[in-house]
């Protein structure tokens, strides 16, 4: 069990471009911390550099109090489980669960106690003769964790353990990894691209974003209070949607009208010197079929019309796809998180907004409907540095 | 239809290939189990049958001698050549150091370069350096032209191996050396079987370094012994005899490839990764 603490770690390619930019991270002994982001932010990088399989550029490594920026992996007692899980192919699943403790040189009776002890942790007692070519996707991921877990290390290190699952392995998987680190009490960093094994699975939640760390917090917070465009926009599905925006004293325009500003948003806006021009961020559960909506049971809100251009409907909810005239926001942060997603500017002059209506709506496509937008939960950003205003 | 057509196609492609590689051996097999008043009856299947050209060569110093050089110089070659070429592949295969192109194209043009051109030199050499008519007089030109085959098969092998399966075992607590002998080895063990069978071959089957960096019995391999037999009077040709040594130095060969054959196919990294 130990801590993990990195003080302005850096790594540069041998060119001068860096991977990543003066990570200062704290992970608390017995913490289950994320690190996430699109593709090429640097999340798996820094985990590389924790294990000691990447080399630290610049910065402190510490690991339990100790500087191990020098230590070679073996040296620094910490497990990794690896997206592709890496199990050895020659050899058996308890042989591949055992080999750490055999190059630990730990006798033959304690390695058997310690493979059967974790095997049975993780139901693998049935398989332990069988070679990773006969096991199923989720059983090579149990073997994997097997393998991380027997050697009973200060720290788990995980990068995209259940990337390659199908999707309700990953629920269930999901679930054992949970559980385990909870039982286990060890420090865990978990990297991940999906941002709902984000949500789910960690104590905290490190954004990243070029390298860079955009904001460390626990999942609640990071999703209600972002820090800027980026996490905003990552954080959350549907994504928020974002609006460009003219603030007055006391209200936004927007494409979708005058949007009141609360008295906190006002003050938050007063303290950010007053811009004019916003970005207006609105997550899709704060909009509502204005048919389903009681006018006096809600406080100060706006309603607009746009076209249903699709319709999903969940049952306890209906996602509707609107279009609204009007300009589109231009933000870097924006684009490239659009290019993750695969979502790319479609016109210029129209806004597309996810909205997430009452099951009850009727909406269909093509219809025009009126919405209800609750202006209460709405966010504001600054458009050029994309913070948010008041974080 | 088209498929048995296909088959039936293969299937005689196959035989006429077959019946081009082994009608000479069968022959030089024929030719060692007859008598020498029928050798040159022209016959495929014997009419009178013997062994005494077996007999015959193992009865000699000369033939018995030689096959011990062979087989010792050729696995020592073998075991050293594999040994280093495994070490090299790997860096090749694995580490981007300068001058790695380099290292591969010199390689090649040590596999390419005519041997015949470093007799001459060679000759001079072994005699002044007193390797002239010993083991290692072969078995130094055998691993230096066997190495860069046993380079190039063993860094494809290699490359197949996925690299996580290398920092899994660094990151379970192994030492580089750890990881190659314990993970990576295992995996290429087809590869260096492959190549063990090639370097053992080449070095089995050279007879121009053996009849010119010899000239005793005391480092004569197999290939160069055979031109060397002489009949029981000059007036007689040693043909059974060569025959029946050909034969018997063919079968190494034929275990080895048979034993490891399907090592050399099966593909044992399935299921290291997903997929």
């Amino acid at each position: 069990m130990a801590d993990i603490v990195l003080r302005k770690v850096s790594k540069m390619f041998g060119d001068g471009t860096a991977v990543v930019r003066d990570v200062d991270l704290e992970i608390a002994d017995g913490e289950f911390v994320i690190l996430v982001g699109p593709s090429g932010c640097g999340k798996s990088t820094t985990l590389n550099m924790v294990a000691g399989l990447d080399d630290i550029t610049s910065g402190d490594l510490l690991i339990g109090g100790e500087r191990v920026n020098e230590r070679a992996p073996r040296e620094r007692d910490i497990a990794m489980v690896f997206q592709s899980y890496a199990l050895y192919p020659h050899l058996t699943v308890a042989e591949n669960i055992a080999f750490p403790l055999r190059l630990a040189r730990l006798d033959k009776p304690s390695v058997a106690a310690r493979v059967a002890e974790v095997a049975a942790l993780l139901e693998l007692e049935s398989l332990l003769d069988r070679r990773p070519a006969n096991l199923s996707g989720g059983q090579r991921q149990r073997v994997a964790m097997g393998r991380a877990i027997v050697r009973r290390p200060r720290a788990f290190l995980m990068d995209e353990p259940l990337s390659n699952l199908d999707a309700k392995l990953r629920v269930q998987m999901r679930a054992v990894v949970s559980r385990l680190q909870r039982r286990l009490g060890t420090t865990t960093v978990y990297v991940t691209h999906d941002q709902v094994e984000a949500m789910t699975l960690g104590d905290r939640v490190v954004v990243m974003r070029s390298g860079a760390v955009q904001q460390v917090a626990a999942p609640r917070e990071l999703y209600e209070r972002p820090v800027n465009l980026f996490v905003a926009g990552f954080i959350g599905s549907p994504a928020m949607n974002f609006l460009p925006g003219m603030a007055e004293e006391g209200r936004v325009r927007c494409p979708l009208g005058d949007l009141p500003m609360s008295a906190p948003l006002a003050r938050d806006w007063d303290a950010a010197g007053r811009p004019a021009r916003v970005v207006v961020g609105l997550r899709p559960e704060h909009f509502e079929d204005s048919r389903l909506v009681d006018d006096t049971a809600r406080a100060p809100g706006a309603k607009f019309e746009a076209e249903a251009e699709m319709v999903e409907s969940l049952g306890s909810d209906t996602y509707v796809h609107v279009g609204v005239e009007g300009d589109r926001v231009e933000s870097a942060e924006l684009a490239e998180l659009n290019a993750e997603i695969g979502g790319a500017a479609l016109d210029s002059n129209r806004n597309r907004l996810v909205t997430r209506l009452g099951g009850q709506s009727a909406a269909r496509v093509g219809d025009r409907l009126r919405i209800w937008v609750d202006a209460s939960r709405l966010y504001l950003f600054h458009p050029d540095t994309g913070a948010r205003l008041g974080a | 239809m088209s498929d048995t057509a296909a088959r039936w196609r293969w299937g005689l492609l196959d035989l006429a290939v077959l019946v081009f590689a082994l009608t000479p051996v069968l022959w030089i097999a024929s030719l060692s189990l007859k008598t020498p008043t029928t050798l040159g009856d022209g016959a495929f299947v014997p009419r009178e049958w013997t062994l005494d050209n077996y007999r015959a060569i193992f009865r000699t110093d000369q033939f018995v001698q030689a096959l011990v050089n062979s087989i010792g110089i050729a696995l020592i070659a073998t075991l050293v050549a594999v040994v280093l070429g495994a070490l090299a592949a790997y860096a090749v295969a694995r580490l981007d150091f300068p001058g790695r192109r380099l290292l591969v194209g010199v390689s090649l043009l040590v596999a390419m370069f005519p041997q015949v051109s470093l007799i001459s030199p060679l000759f001079d050499i072994e005699r002044r350096l007193g390797l002239f008519d010993t083991w290692p007089g072969l078995i130094l030109p055998y691993i230096t032209f066997a190495l860069p085959l046993a380079i190039y098969t063993l860094s494809a092998f290699f490359r197949q191996i996925p690299w996580d399966l290398e920092r899994a075992a660094t990151m379970d607590g192994a030492t580089p050396g750890q990881a190659f002998r314990r993970v990576i080895a295992p995996l290429a063990a087809p590869g260096l079987v492959t190549s063990a069978i090639l370097v053992f071959i080449f070095c089995w089957n050279d007879f121009l370094f053996a009849v010119s960096l010899t000239s005793t019995e005391r480092s004569r391999t197999v290939p160069v012994a055979l031109s060397f037999f002489t009949g029981e009077s000059q007036f007689e040709d040693p043909t059974g005899a060569i025959s029946a040594a050909a034969v018997v130095i063919t079968i190494p060969i034929i275990v080895f490839v048979l034993v490891f054959q399907r090592r050399i196919v099966a593909g044992l990294t399935s299921g290291a990764v997903k997929g």
